[in-house]
């Protein structure tokens, strides 16, 4: 019982990263009509903001105590960042939650980077086939990862959770399910920070007036167009959401896994099969998808599973898609007359 | 000239002209070792293959690389257990890879679309995941599969006692490393070269096209599509798995890393490059892409220094700093512009660009030359 639960948690931070991804590239399918392999890469580049900030912040100023001497016999360098120097505590608190705090970063630069790729590129292809689309956005993800390649390097770069929630959580004692059950804090908190973004799109799309003439747009975009709104540049902004929920998920995502360039393609390979499965252009069966397969993912590693059927784990995902897409044709939630000849 | 061409006779003798020349007509590019010409056969049957999916019938697979990997499996496993002979190797590559893509075109073949392009990149990454990691017997994981002073290779043993250390693969005692393999991928390029031709000529090659143009007008005159599809999806397979044994045969070593979706969006790449449904088309862009890979890749700050001699100091510093972002390391960077610069501006490839070229300078008629081939999607 306690694996089961606990394997069922594991899968939500995963969960939560695909779904969130699923979600961006659903989005922007369901508006632009466009296949987007650049999603994966969005992912990425939210990643390095965290990166790039938290570099930022730890800047060192260097001085030479000569009154001390370390264990070598040179004087001992004293270093601290210039965030310490010039704001004391509050700079320590800001270090500390650099992750979290790139988020404030990362929202203006991702809007930035996806209203740019919209108009600087992708808006060039929606009337092309979309195996063209896939191939032009197939190429700006290696041009972008091997920008991020040449700056950062190709190791991967870790970056720590802030330290109120670096621990695990005692969940088994929470619920008086034995003492075993322990998990750590960020994963947590990933699960809880995805499910809130998702509440959030979902009730921008929902709530809103813009949101609902987005989804009017989703329908049928020319008759919108034909009561005198520019759907277009609603599109755009769309687009931009779509390159801000992608890296958020990045932001958060780096405590768990440290970023490396390709950590995009990886995700998007995945994230593509969870659109698919939800159904192309379905919100919702993004959403849905992308925590079922995590979850799915991880029930497969486990010892019992995998004991059954060894390295089910590492094909469960592609499994769950083929099956699916044989048998349910529009997978699990799409729409009528989407992407169908 | 064009007319010419087109006769078969003419057309085979061309090319063979054109490959079995490759090593004297490339020395100026530096491009005339025996390992890169290798490669340019090998990738151009690949691509070649790839094309006869894709640049026929439309549908967009991005899983082939699986079938290459299926094949070079195949081929090492023949030098293991029966002969370093090279025919065996060959056939069985292509014969599993033929079996493999009959089983994955069966199920993939469903459905059509990005829905299609989906399902065979996920069997890809099954293949790729399981010979990582369950596999590992067949696969040797990591490592990759290699050739051992153990391995039984039953028929060799039988004529003659083994020598000491690992043997060459052959072809009836003629080392295939060096120019001999090249001649002999270059002469298995001249055959698919052959097929693909007649492929593309005959009815069945209309069937194709007539899927990809409208599959759903193919059915209401009473074509069953499937058996065509199906049958072009296990050549191009098979024309995969040729080439991953030639692989194989010119470096007896197997990795899973063959059968990563990178290595199948790189045949994609190749055949837009060159030219989708275009018949040379994907064969130029194989020989561009492993060219650039390994010019640039070989690049590094000095030849870039002594490129850039010629400018004034402080500009040469700013051409080297750019210009290095772009080689050595970075050459996918590179790959990657070029790519979405063909894809934006060239949407036919080099072919199209080929044509345009031939439209501007053939008497300045505009209206008379003939009418560009709509790349159009399979629906």
């Amino acid at each position: 019982m306690d694996a089961i639960f606990l394997q069922l948690l594991n899968g939500l931070d995963k969960g939560g990263a695909y779904a969130l991804i699923a979600l961006g590239l659903t989005l922007v399918f369901g508006t632009l009509g466009v296949v987007n392999f650049a999603h994966g890469a969005l992912f990425m580049l939210g990643a390095f903001c965290a990166v790039t900030f938290n570099k930022l912040l730890s800047l060192e100023k260097v001085v030479v105590d000569e009154t001390q001497q370390t264990a070598w016999g040179t004087p001992l360098e004293v270093r601290t960042p210039y965030i310490e120097s010039w704001f004391g505590e509050f700079g320590s608190f800001l270090l500390n939650y650099s992750v979290p705090v790139s988020i404030l970063i990362a929202i203006p630069v991702m809007l930035l980077i996806g209203i740019v790729m919209e108009r600087g590129l992708i808006k060039h292809f929606y009337k092309r086939p979309h195996a063209d689309q896939i191939l032009v956005t197939f190429g700006l993800a290696i041009v972008l990862q091997e920008v991020i390649k040449h700056y950062f390097g190709a190791n991967p770069i870790p970056q720590a959770a802030p330290a109120a929630v670096a621990g695990s959580a005692d969940i088994g004692a929470w619920l008086g399910l034995g003492d075993g059950l322990v998990y750590p804090w960020w994963r947590l908190v990933y699960f809880g920070f995805s499910a809130f973004v998702i509440a959030a799109v979902f009730a921008f799309l929902q709530f809103t007036t813009y949101g609902m003439v987005v989804r009017a747009g989703m329908r049928d975009s020319e008759t919108v167009g034909l009561l005198g709104i520019n759907i277009q540049k609603r599109f755009t902004v769309v687009f931009g959401i779509a390159a801000v929920v992608a890296g958020l998920a990045g932001v958060m995502y780096t405590p768990i896994l440290p970023p490396d360039y390709h950590m995009g393609m990886d995700f998007l390979v995945l994230s593509f099969v969870v659109v698919v499965v939800g159904g192309m252009g379905s919100l919702p069966g993004a959403v849905l998808a992308g925590f079922l397969l995590g979850i799915l993912q991880s029930f497969a590693s486990m010892n019992a599973v995998m004991s059954i059927f060894p390295g089910i784990n590492q094909i469960i995902i592609y499994l769950v898609a083929v099956v699916i897409l044989l048998t349910m044709p529009r997978g699990l939630l799409g729409r009528e007359g989407v992407m169908e000849e | 000239m064009k007319q010419m061409l087109n006769r078969e006779p003419f057309a085979l003798a061309a090319f063979s002209l054109v490959i079995l020349l490759m090593p004297i007509w490339l020395t100026p590019f530096g491009a005339n070792y025996p390992d890169l010409l290798q490669k340019f056969a090998i990738f151009a049957i690949f691509a070649m293959g790839f094309n006869i999916l894709f640049g026929l019938t439309g549908y967009l697979s991005f899983g082939h690389a699986a079938f290459l990997g299926v094949g070079s499996y195949a081929a090492v496993w023949s030098f293991k257990l029966f002969t370093m002979n090279v025919l065996p190797a060959i056939v069985f590559g292509v014969a599993f890879a033929g079996i493999f893509a009959l089983a994955i075109g069966y199920v993939s073949l469903r459905r059509s679309g990005i829905y299609f392009s989906i399902l065979t990149l996920a069997f890809a990454q099954m293949s790729y995941n399981l010979a990582y990691s369950v596999l590992t017997p067949i696969t040797n994981g990591e490592t990759g599969l290699q050739l051992t002073l153990q391995d039984p290779r039953i028929i060799d043993n039988a004529f003659s006692t083994p020598g000491a250390g690992l043997p060459e693969t052959n072809l009836f005692g003629i080392d295939m490393s060096g120019y001999p393999g090249f001649y002999f991928c270059a002469v298995v390029l001249i055959i698919c070269f052959f097929i693909t031709r007649r492929i593309f000529n005959s009815p069945f090659g209309l069937t194709l096209r007539g899927v990809k143009s409208n599959q759903n007008r193919m059915g209401y005159t009473g074509i069953n599509t499937r058996p065509y599809t199906l049958a072009a999806f296990v050549i191009s397979g098979m024309f995969a798995g040729l080439a991953g044994s030639l692989l194989a045969v010119t470096d007896p070593l197997a990795g899973a890393e063959r059968m990563q979706w990178t290595a199948s969006g790189e045949v994609v790449l190749m055949t837009i490059l060159g030219g989708v449904g275009t018949l040379v088309g994907p064969m130029l862009g194989a020989w561009l892409i492993k060219y650039l890979e390994n010019i640039f890749s070989s690049f590094n700050e000095n030849t870039l220094e002594h490129f850039f001699s010629f400018l004034p100091e402080g500009l040469q510093a700013i051409a080297v700093d750019v210009s290095s972002l772009f080689v050595g390391e970075g050459w996918h960077l590179t790959l990657g512009v070029l790519f979405m610069l063909i894809v934006i501006f060239l949407p036919g490839g080099l072919m199209e660009g080929w044509r345009r070229l031939l439209r501007r300078f053939s008497g300045g008629g505009g209206g008379k030359s003939e009418p560009a081939v709509a790349v159009q999607p399979a629906e």
